[in-house]
């Protein structure tokens, strides 16, 4: 069973994705630091971290795209588990600066000194070893994508509502974040890492080997996705996404479906957070900002839901146009990003890899050619998923 | 004690059910008995509760009253969708409801008689007995041709037979089966005639319909329902000549 799991994971595509990935873990970092400045092919130091932040996003928007394009729940909080791996690795990066702090104190992190700590709150324990964040990284985004989406899915709340509810969620923990008496740094955050595992976190080769470390996760990542949605589970979560009703009277438990994806999910986010922290350098309360969560929407859109590659193309195609944008006209970005989003709602309804694969592909994509159905919730409704048809009525 | 030998060796049994939205009663104290392999018609006029019924048999509503047993003794207002799906209720919509993104291969593979965890659905690796028997199903609803197709792509037609395919790859003991034919040609509807009733000689059928020939081809026991109770009960030929029936349903 198990190796025919893995066997299912290696389609050809993921096989490709996997490949492509790997090969810029290798080649990237050899680039930066083994050729010469002269070199054309030599990549500058800052574009390593740069990059290395967008494959982390890629790896957030695909976490998405599995709950969202493959399972129908759209969720509007998915920066909530990205920031809140990304806090438990802050905090191991934290305990790394010991005494060489701004306040000198071996065990306080300065804001905690800062701010007439006299302990540390029983919540930093074990955050001075990189496998307990590691746990936490996973742990916590699960733990809370697990207890949320029980008690939402089992009480059948769904579409817009339970986009409202994660949106919530995720500016609730907004604001508890910005208070300074959470023990999470308030406004500021979690910053001036020093080390991860005794690595100077500035030198070019940690910052190459943290790029590597992305692109790697991203490869497993998308593995990971790959052999859930080409299981019978997969193609139990589509139908869920298209006719929960029908799915239910075939007796299926549909909020375990769910259950198990939003779960999977977070926890994939949760791990991109962990790798963009280290790579930014800090972590702070507005990365659970609602709007955040539009965007990584608009990424997996953008790319193409209920495809694997779509979520990581759009998620490094649009971060790397902001660079860009912003740096030429800064005010602007905002409404190329919306003109994006409505130009590719309204003409590219599957996303750029579901238009590349609708024109080339031997395989129809799957939504586009139905606009026959009778019931407006089984068309490609680009944004709003609420529409779950009622079979029995 | 009558009561409990009624239930007796029942299929399914509807004992004085009554639900209300809203102030409309939609059934008021429906009662209706359905023998192990034996196939029910019910007809009646829009809004008589016939869908309703089947809300109630598969657990997406709750009665305000009455008893609903299936197989003798399992109480089925305590249950919820996917429960009593798993214990043998298989149930095609009025509106034929297939998943459309999904071929047809797929859409009877997740119908298959199968653990539905989500652990096992996961690790799920169709043996070849499972083969056999989608592609056995695949013939008697005629989609052989069509198995690798979307089922987006199929006929009014089709999709209706899909969906009793899937019923059939549940292997429940009772299906209950909201208007089969509509939408199809004659020589369809000739044919699903045929398939209901060949299901029936091994499994307990209800079949909710408006065409009378229809009814009358499946040559079964038919219940008239009107404003959420039974108005008349017998062979096609009794209840289409109830007087009643003809002024509440037929004569309209």
């Amino acid at each position: 069973m198990i190796t025919a799991m893995i066997l299912r994971a290696l389609d050809t595509r993921a096989v490709w994705v996997v490949s492509i990935l790997l090969l810029v873990a290798l080649a990237v970092p050899f680039a930066n630091l083994a050729l010469p400045v002269s070199s054309p092919l030599h990549i500058p130091d800052y574009v390593v971290p740069l990059f290395g932040k967008y494959l982390t996003y890629a790896m957030l928007a695909l976490a998405l795209d599995l709950v969202w394009g493959y399972c129908g729940i759209l969720s509007l909080g998915h920066s909530a588990f990205f920031a809140l791996g990304g806090y438990a690795m802050g905090m191991y990066l934290m305990r790394q600066i010991g005494s060489r702090g701004v306040y000198g104190n071996p065990v306080l992190p300065d804001f905690m000194v800062f701010l007439n700590y006299k302990d540390l709150p029983w919540f930093w324990y074990g955050f001075d070893n990189f496998w307990f964040a590691c746990l936490i990284v996973v742990l916590v985004p699960g733990l809370l994508a697990f207890i949320f989406g029980f008690l939402a899915f089992r009480s059948r709340v769904t579409g817009v509502y339970l986009s409202i509810i994660t949106q919530a969620l995720t500016y609730a923990l907004l604001l508890a974040f910005f208070r300074n008496d959470l023990g999470f740094g308030g406004n500021n955050g979690l910053t001036d890492f020093k080390d991860i595992l005794g690595f100077n976190i500035q030198s070019v080769t940690t910052r190459a080997a943290l790029f590597a470390a992305s692109a790697i996760a991203l490869g497993l990542a998308v593995l990971v996705c790959s052999a859930i949605v080409n299981s019978k589970l997969g193609k139990v979560m589509v139908a869920v996404r298209d006719a929960e009703s029908r799915t239910r009277f075939l007796g299926y438990r549909v909020d375990n479906v769910k259950l198990f994806a939003f779960v999977v999910s977070a926890i994939i986010a949760g791990v991109a957070g962990a790798l963009y922290v280290p790579q930014v350098g800090i972590i702070n309360p507005s990365e659970f900002a609602p709007e955040n969560s539009i965007e990584i929407v608009i990424w997996t859109a953008v790319g193409g839901r209920a495809t694997l590659v779509g979520p990581i193309v759009g998620g490094l195609l649009l971060n790397f146009g902001k660079t860009m944008f912003t740096s030429i006209w800064p005010d602007y970005w905002l409404y190329a990003l919306g003109g994006v989003f409505v130009f590719v709602t309204l003409f590219l309804p599957k996303g750029i890899v579901g238009a590349i694969r609708g024109v080339f592909g031997k395989k129809p994509a799957p939504r586009a050619d139905n606009t026959q159905a009778e019931d407006g919730g089984q068309t490609d409704a680009p944004l709003v998923t609420d529409a779950h048809p009622d079979p029995a009525e | 004690m009558s009561e409990t030998n009624d239930k007796f060796k029942t299929m399914l049994y509807l004992n004085g059910v009554s639900v209300s939205f809203d102030g409309f009663k939609a059934l008021n104290n429906l009662s209706i008995i359905v023998h192990p392999n034996e196939m029910l018609s019910v007809i009646g006029p829009n809004g008589a509760g016939k869908t309703t019924m089947m809300d109630i048999i598969t657990g997406k509503t709750r009665p305000d009253d009455g008893e609903v047993f299936f197989d003798s003794k399992i109480d089925l207002t305590r249950l919820d969708e996917a429960k009593i799906a798993n214990l043998g209720i298989g149930r095609k919509f009025q509106k034929p409801t297939v998943f459309e993104s999904h071929t047809v291969w797929d859409n009877l593979e997740l119908a298959l008689k199968k653990p539905r965890g989500v652990f096992s659905a996961l690790t799920y690796v169709p043996a070849n007995d499972d083969i056999g028997r989608i592609e056995a199903i695949l013939d008697t609803v005629r989609l052989s041709a069509r198995k690798g197709d979307l089922a987006a792509g199929l006929s009014h037609g089709q999709k209706q037979w899909l969906e009793i395919g899937m019923l059939l790859a549940q292997d429940p003991k009772l299906l209950l089966v909201d208007e089969p034919v509509a939408g199809m040609t004659d020589s369809e509807t000739v044919e699903t005639a045929k398939l209901l009733k060949d299901i029936a000689l091994t499994r307990s059928v209800v079949v909710v319909e408006h065409d009378m020939s229809f009814v009358r081809a499946l040559g079964a026991r038919v219940s008239c329902l009107a404003e959420g109770s039974v108005l008349a009960e017998g062979t096609i030929d009794q209840v289409s000549a109830n007087p009643v029936v003809i002024e509440r349903y037929l004569g309209r």
